[in-house]
């Protein structure tokens, strides 16, 4: 019983790690072509923004019954 | 279900989807329905000993396939219901007769010739011939899943291609749930599977070792109506009530809501 409160159900891992596996097997695309698509997605950012593309994220979320390719340049605000 | 042909599918192998098919094929018929279960693992046959019905197999799908034999001559009826036919799979490894024309045909005369009610079709694991074949002439899907990591991403991949190929009524059977497992939080629950997989939901069968043993003499546990209460047969006949139509209720497997303390000492739980 004290092992519930102690540690953390494995089910919620096997949960997170199918969705994440799912979302690239729905998007037809295996994780490491994400990775390459986020670094050619920082080149061309750097391109235009030299010296900022450091905290650029790539990922695939599920919004209802679709995939959405997220993204995320953030950009610094101008002063 | 409004779907007459259903073919019973799962993408991986050894999850139950010959048990399934046995199993509600047997409750269906008992509930009064004509019905018949085709095996399509052609190379692999193993519905006809699940059934039991290994000694009469004579003519198979693909004797009817070829035009060796009359439909007809391939439906063996089952020893216990006789309102439960089977059409064997040949054991022959040659598949490639193996067509989606003769399958719309062999389910169309079955169902309008031969007078079925319901047409179950047990579709071989994986997602290539075999499988396209069955899935063929089938209006309706009933997908077995086991609660764990594989099984689920496979069940994931065969739920695209059902919808790729039209079929509308994709139903869920969750398979080989420890109650026990769910319970410490070790094994996906019920409403976990269905928030991944996004379909419904037509029957929860906990892990039984009443399959196995009714498997060694070939009689499906589903036509068992003796022991506890609930068992993996009395899920096998819920199912075939829901296909049926009838509205039945789940039994709490888990203990999740507080009653039934009795059914968690049963399936191990404590």
């Amino acid at each position: 019983m004290f092992g519930f409160f102690r540690r953390r159900k494995s089910k919620d891992d096997l949960k997170e790690r199918l969705k994440l596996v799912l979302s690239y097997d729905r998007a037809r695309l295996p994780p490491g072509k994400v990775e390459q698509l986020k670094r050619e997605l920082l080149a061309v950012v750097e391109k235009y923004f030299p010296g900022d593309g450091d905290d650029l994220d790539v990922r695939f979320e599920q919004h209802g019954d679709r995939m959405t390719l997220i993204a995320d340049l953030p950009r610094p605000t101008p002063r | 279900m409004n779907a007459k042909a259903i073919v019973v599918t799962s993408g991986k192998g050894g999850v139950g989807k010959t048990t399934a098919t046995a199993n509600v094929g047997a409750a269906l018929a008992k509930l009064g329905e004509r019905v018949a279960v085709i095996d399509t693992d052609v190379g692999l046959r193993n519905l006809d000993v699940v059934m039991g019905l290994e000694g009469r197999v004579v003519f198979d799908l693909i004797d009817v396939f070829e035009g060796r034999c009359k439909l007809r001559q391939a439906l063996i009826r089952d020893k216990r219901v006789d309102t439960l036919h089977l059409i064997a799979a040949s054991q022959t490894k040659d598949k490639s007769s193996l067509s989606e024309a003769r399958m719309h045909e062999t389910v169309r005369a079955l169902l309008e010739d031969e007078g079925f009610d319901r047409v179950l079709i047990d579709s071989p694991a994986g997602i290539e011939t075999g499988f396209q074949t069955a899935a063929a002439a089938a209006q309706g899907a009933l997908v077995v899943v086991n609660p764990e990591v594989s099984s689920v991403r496979d069940a994931d991949r065969i739920i695209g291609l059902l919808e790729a190929r039209e079929i509308t009524e994709v139903r869920l059977i969750i398979n080989r749930l420890r109650p026990a497992m769910v319970k410490r939080g070790d094994m996906l629950e019920v409403s976990d599977v269905l928030d991944i997989l996004g379909v419904k939901l037509i029957g929860i069968v906990p892990e039984d070792e009443r399959v196995l043993i009714s498997t060694n003499v070939g009689s499906p546990t589903a036509l068992d109506e003796t022991g506890p209460k609930f068992t993996a047969g009395s899920a096998f006949r819920d199912i075939a009530r829901r296909i049926g139509g009838e509205d039945v209720a789940y039994p709490d497997l888990d203990g999740s809501k507080g009653v039934f303390a009795g059914l968690r000492r049963m399936f191990g739980g404590r």
